[in-house]
């Protein structure tokens, strides 16, 4: 499995313009070798799904930094359900309190990186479940 | 500064000292093979007199007296020994009336300077009802969607009798500002504040774009205009680097881009008709405190200089007030830690303690918990004593500008002033501030600061206490604010029951006319004042200028990869 064939939406929903994180990972999953595409800023769930599936990617990262996460993710995850691509891993990036990260993981997002992270960890983690995704379709 | 002779002794004793400390070798074991700055400037093993005169830093010349040109050691004569700055605590959040005693309370416990934030749907111009507005409604700040809201944030506040900052660009907040201040019994011209009011900043900083940038900045110069007849003692514009630092472009790169952005805006209020004497006294600026100490006191003296030669030499300012950057400073929101937060209290310490030896008018100096949240109100209770210490007890306050004269601060304060000097002189070359935005030039320059910045932090080159290094996974165990979810949905009935209480047809006529003047290209503060005055909200307000200017294009526009 080669990197150039993973495909990451990097998001951000809602207001919230700090687009700090989300730029600095969209350039280290690039830098690994992956393909990112970035929805730039003020989209609503709703568009976000639209895009992850027109651009049929394997995993979805939203970046929060506003503290909106627990309105606007619940929205979110719903809106993959709605239309059947819950399949698609979620994860969060941004100021996330603790107490809020088994909030986050309870609604089915895969995990969360809170402010203070390692980049190189998020790449790593990428790349282990879109590994593991596509080993599981395979076998299925 | 100092004669021939003095200085050849200097010269040669240090090339001797220099080969006294290297082994056998002919090296000096350090810890690091090169140290710079935070912002990758290289930094010496020693600085001496050599460092000023080799660079020919002129005592008078490029340093001076406090408050006299070029300003580097300070805007005022008795700096802290006449006054202290201003302890202006940015606050802002949920309901106007939970924010209104919030403010009581900072009043109350010694941060007299009023910092108002607004919320997203409220900077961005849509107000609590719009369906992008979920999950935001009072969580960075407090969200103001007509006059009524206004009137209970500064319930029983004498607004003739306080100074208030208010953190927002474009007309509507204003207007607002002033016709809960004239209900009171208050005149424009006994206002005393600050509108942030730079689109600027707002846009490469914060990402804030409603309209089209060239409508942004007609929108701001209004407000300007208007104050500059109306509100003598009110600053109009305070032009700010604080959010792209955050965004992590470095020191020398804040003054750079944040002094564009000045130029940008002085040169449009020139074109509008303004003397630069007019209005130079009443612009303010706001800066960053960042980590790397002295860094910071080089930035703030060498953005004085620089500011100081522009407005002279290039606008032709003949007010020496004209040519004075006066300044608000907020510590670095983004160097808090969310791991051991208690220690960020020591971060902020230090970093407006750089504030203050960097000659600040106004200090925010941020709470622990706020890597993770709003913070407590005990929290900020630490935050603004950590100011008193500085003020009362550390000592700094006794002579004016002690920093000046060291070797190292002085070389430094030119190597800063070199380096944004060439930021500021291609930016001009590409069109001024707004056309290095279009072209998303700025946008790119801070990005790759910022990778830069996470990589060496990630390679243990920069180490941060708790995060990449003397790590403790411990909990940490304070308790945060949270905001009531509930309260969206009464933020947004409010509106529908102002909507029913108010004369419908004076706010049809007030919008029309407002869009009558939009369509002409008049200055947009009278007819803004109007419409809130008829309680229009602030989303029918910028729907009429969103007709007019259109709304800013998100999709077209995606910058910074």
């Amino acid at each position: 499995m080669r990197d150039e064939n993973i495909r990451i939406l990097v998001a951000k929903i809602g207001l919230d313009g700090h687009d700090r994180g989300g730029l600095i990972i969209a350039q280290a999953l690039k830098n690994a070798g992956m393909e990112v595409i970035y929805t730039g800023l003020k989209n609503t769930s709703e568009n976000v799904v639209e895009m992850a599936i027109q651009e049929d990617v394997d995993i979805i990262g939203i970046s929060i930094l506003s503290g909106a996460h627990l309105v606007l993710m619940p929205i979110l995850m719903d809106e993959l359900k709605k239309n059947n691509a819950d399949d698609i891993p979620v994860i969060v990036g941004g100021v996330i309190p603790p107490g809020d990260i088994p909030k986050l993981k309870a609604m089915n997002v895969r995990e969360v990186f809170p402010a203070g992270s390692q980049v190189v960890e998020a790449v790593a983690f990428i790349r282990r479940l879109v590994q593991e995704r596509r080993k599981s379709t395979r076998a299925s | 500064m100092y004669d021939g002779d003095i200085l050849d002794e200097i010269r040669k004793r240090k090339e001797e000292w220099e080969r006294e400390i290297q082994d056998e070798q002919g090296s000096v074991k350090e810890r690091k093979e090169a140290f710079t700055t935070l912002g990758e400037i290289p930094v010496k093993r020693v600085y001496t007199p050599l460092d000023v005169v080799d660079r020919d830093i002129d005592y008078l010349r490029d340093i001076s007296f406090p408050g006299e040109y070029p300003f580097t050691r300070g805007i005022h004569p008795t700096m802290y020994r006449g006054s202290l700055w201003t302890i202006r605590q940015f606050m802002g959040f949920g309901d106007p009336r939970k924010s209104n005693e919030r403010l009581k309370y900072l009043m109350n416990s010694g941060a007299p300077g009023l910092n108002v934030a607004f919320d997203l749907p409220t900077i961005n111009g849509v107000g609590s009802d719009h369906p992008l507005a979920r999950g935001e409604i009072g969580r960075n700040g407090v969200p103001v969607n007509s006059l009524e809201d206004m009137e209970q944030l500064f319930d029983g506040i004498p607004l003739g009798k306080v100074s208030t900052s208010l953190v927002i660009a474009y007309p509507p907040i204003p207007c607002m500002y002033i016709a809960v201040a004239e209900k009171q019994g208050f005149r424009p011209d006994q206002l005393r504040g600050t509108f942030q009011n730079d689109s600027i900043c707002r846009d490469v900083g914060a990402n804030v774009r409603v309209v089209p940038r060239r409508a942004e900045l007609k929108l701001c110069v209004d407000v300007v205009e208007y104050a500059t007849k109306h509100m003598p003692l009110w600053y109009p514009i305070s032009i700010v680097g604080y959010q792209i630092r955050e965004k992590g472009c470095t020191a020398a790169q804040e003054v750079a881009f944040n002094l564009s952005d000045g130029i940008e805006f002085v040169r449009a209020f020139i074109e509008r008709g303004m003397d630069v004497d007019s209005f130079g006294p009443r612009l303010s600026f706001m800066w960053n405190a960042h980590n790397d100490f002295f860094e910071e006191i080089a930035k703030y003296r060498a953005a004085r200089r620089i500011w100081a030669r522009i407005m002279k030499e290039k606008f032709k300012a003949r007010n020496p007030r004209s040519m004075q950057i006066r300044f608000h400073t907020q510590t670095s929101g983004v160097s808090l830690t969310a791991q051991q937060p208690l220690n960020n209290v020591a971060r902020v310490a230090i970093q407006g303690l750089a504030a203050v030896l960097g000659g600040t008018q106004s200090l925010h100096t941020n709470s622990m918990d706020e890597a993770m949240a709003l913070p407590t109100e005990d929290s900020v209770k630490i935050a603004v004593c950590t100011q008193q210490i500085l003020a009362h007890e550390s000592g700094v306050t006794n002579t004016v500008d002690p920093i000046a004269g060291s070797y190292y601060v002085e070389s430094l304060t030119k190597d800063l002033e070199d380096e944004a000097m060439t930021y500021i002189e291609k930016i001009e070359e590409i069109g001024g501030a707004v056309e290095a935005l279009e072209t998303g030039y700025v946008q790119r320059e801070v990005t790759k600061a910022a990778y830069a910045y996470q990589d060496k932090v990630e390679k243990k080159q920069e180490i941060i206490v708790g995060v990449n290094d003397y790590v403790d996974d411990r909990e940490p165990n304070i308790n945060l604010l949270e905001i009531d979810e509930a309260f969206e949905r009464y933020m947004c009935e409010k509106i529908e029951k102002l909507k029913a209480g108010r004369d419908p047809s004076a706010v049809e006529r007030s919008l029309d006319k407002l869009r009558e003047a939009a369509f002409r290209d008049e200055n947009l503060m009278e007819s803004t004042m109007e419409a809130v005055k008829s309680y229009a909200t602030l989303r029918e307000v910028w729907d009429v200028y969103r007709e007019r200017y259109g709304s800013f294009n998100e999709k077209a526009h995606i910058t910074g990869l």
